[in-house]
């Protein structure tokens, strides 16, 4: 669990705070030319699509290519150099003791990464507002903590955790999938990413349309 | 003793084992040999319960391995060891843990307990000072050893060998070979190995299964592979300039 968050922890960080960093600029360039939207409408703006879409979707996005690919791999080689086998052989159950422990450690490293993302966006945003000089930091923070709904939060990591399933799953089915040599390995990597990237952005909509109706 | 009865395997409309009828004799390493693609592989995933056969049964002692229950079927794996082609050790644990975790898995001996037994296991196989290394830190040859003593950590009474010293120089393909002979007479297990190496067949061969196409081409022991008149066998043995430089010569 620890080293599948730490290895995608750097990128997440990065992502997290250029996206912060370019939403800030977008909505404050948008609303330089009408000056009589208050000032923290761009705080609000900015954490409002971090939390509910930018930070939960991309970054989960990001997870596929980072986590699910490595799943992917990890598991996949297992089976082409035989050590599925010989779990087998040894009268274990491969696929649980394979597949499970990924999947429940993503449940609980998805939400956390997504967590720091949003952290790292809004201070991304921070950064900018206070080397741009659009507004205050001052405004910038009232934005960011004006009428905060706790539901948001809430919304975000449902997502999330729904995400790190299919992240895990999807990526262990693949790896497990693979017969025959290395050369499976990198199709079924690929083949997992685009099918999960997939699933992630359907099952967005569903859960946009359930939750936020 | 293992007894293979009446086997037959396919896949999809693929019929790869044809009526495949052996004896594999307790206390002596009994060889399959055959060709590349000839099934050998694929009748020992039948013998450790990867694979099903189609049809017919597979003895172990008067257990029907896979007509046993479920339970039946775990305690009879629990007497197998197994060296798959590529040694199949866990990358991601030193070599000690890898021989620790079928003990961890199978048995409730303490730590100590198991401790013991895996050095007692890796100096039987000549290996030391390789406890904290990982497989990516081994040779070849010393990845079969490891290979080897995980398979017999559990003591068992089944060992499988699937080419055992594919890839490895003929010095130390002859040491695997011996180290495989010697603990089969030490522990009287009942030993099947496969291989294309002819070092192995005339040198190790106490009982040959030579297998072509799926058929059970010829049985015997290494004393008689040399003098066969099976046409097939021949084709197999004096495939290479150096057993027909031999043949010639003794002829
Ligand atoms: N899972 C499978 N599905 C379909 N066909 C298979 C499967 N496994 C093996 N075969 C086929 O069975 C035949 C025998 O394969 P097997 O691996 O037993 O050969 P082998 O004698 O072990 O060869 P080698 O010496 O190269 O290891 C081959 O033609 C192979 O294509
Ligand atoms: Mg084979």
């Amino acid at each position: 669990m620890y080293s599948m968050g730490i290895g995608s922890l750097i990128i997440v960080m990065i992502v997290s705070v250029c996206m912060g960093s370019v939403i800030t600029l977008q909505t404050a360039l948008q609303q330089a030319e009408s000056s009589w939207i208050p000032a923290w409408t761009i705080g609000y703006t900015v954490r409002t699509s971090v939390i509910l879409e930018l930070c939960p979707t991309i970054i989960s996005l990001l997870l596929v290519g980072n986590l699910g690919s490595r799943i992917t791999a990890e598991i996949g080689s297992m089976k082409v150099t035989e050590q599925v086998d010989a779990l087998e052989v040894m009268g274990i159950n491969s696929a649980s003791y394979l597949v499970l422990p990924k999947i429940v450690s993503s449940l609980f490293v998805n939400p956390a990464l997504i967590i720091i993302s949003i952290f790292f966006a809004l201070m991304g945003g921070y950064i900018t507002v206070l080397a741009s000089g659009f507004i205050t930091g001052y405004d910038y923070i009232d934005g960011i903590t004006y009428y905060f709904i706790m539901y948001d939060v809430w919304y975000a990591l449902t997502k999330t955790v729904v995400f790190g399933f299919v992240i895990a799953s999807v990526a262990a089915f693949y790896g497990y999938k693979i017969e025959g040599g290395a050369l499976e390995l990198g199709k079924a990597s690929t083949k997992g990413v685009v099918v999960a990237s997939f699933i992630i952005l359907i099952l967005n909509l569903v859960i946009t349309n359930v939750m936020l109706n | 003793m293992i007894v293979v009865n009446k086997v037959n395997k396919s896949f999809a409309d693929k019929q790869v084992l044809h009526n495949i009828n052996i004896t594999f004799e307790k206390g002596k390493v009994n060889l399959v040999i055959g060709r590349s693609g000839s099934g050998k592989t694929v009748l020992m995933k039948c013998l450790i319960g990867l694979l099903t056969p189609s049809e017919g049964s597979i003895y172990y002692g008067n257990r029907d391995f896979h007509h046993l229950t479920f339970s039946d079927q775990k305690a009879l794996r629990n007497e197998m060891g197994v060296v798959f082609q590529g040694s199949a050790l866990f990358d991601s644990l030193t070599i000690e843990e890898n021989l620790m975790f079928p003990l961890n898995m199978l048995t409730k001996q303490s730590f100590k307990e198991k401790l013991d037994r895996v050095n007692y296991c890796l100096h039987r196989v000549d290996l030391y000072n390789t406890n904290k290394l990982y497989p990516s830190e081994l040779s070849g040859g010393m990845k079969k050893r490891a290979a080897i003593a995980r398979a017999i950590a559990i003591n068992p009474q089944y060992l499988f060998c699937d080419e055992p010293n594919s890839g490895l120089d003929p010095k130390t393909s002859l040491i695997i070979d011996e180290l495989i002979t010697g603990i089969t007479h030490e522990f009287s297990m009942t030993t099947v190995v496969n291989t294309h190496d002819l070092n192995s067949v005339i040198t190790i061969g106490e009982t040959i299964s030579f297998i072509k196409d799926g058929v059970l081409g010829w049985y015997g022991t290494k004393d008689e592979v040399l003098r066969t008149e099976n046409e097939g066998l021949n084709d197999f043995i004096y495939a290479q300039p150096i057993t027909q430089k031999i043949r010639d010569f003794v002829h």
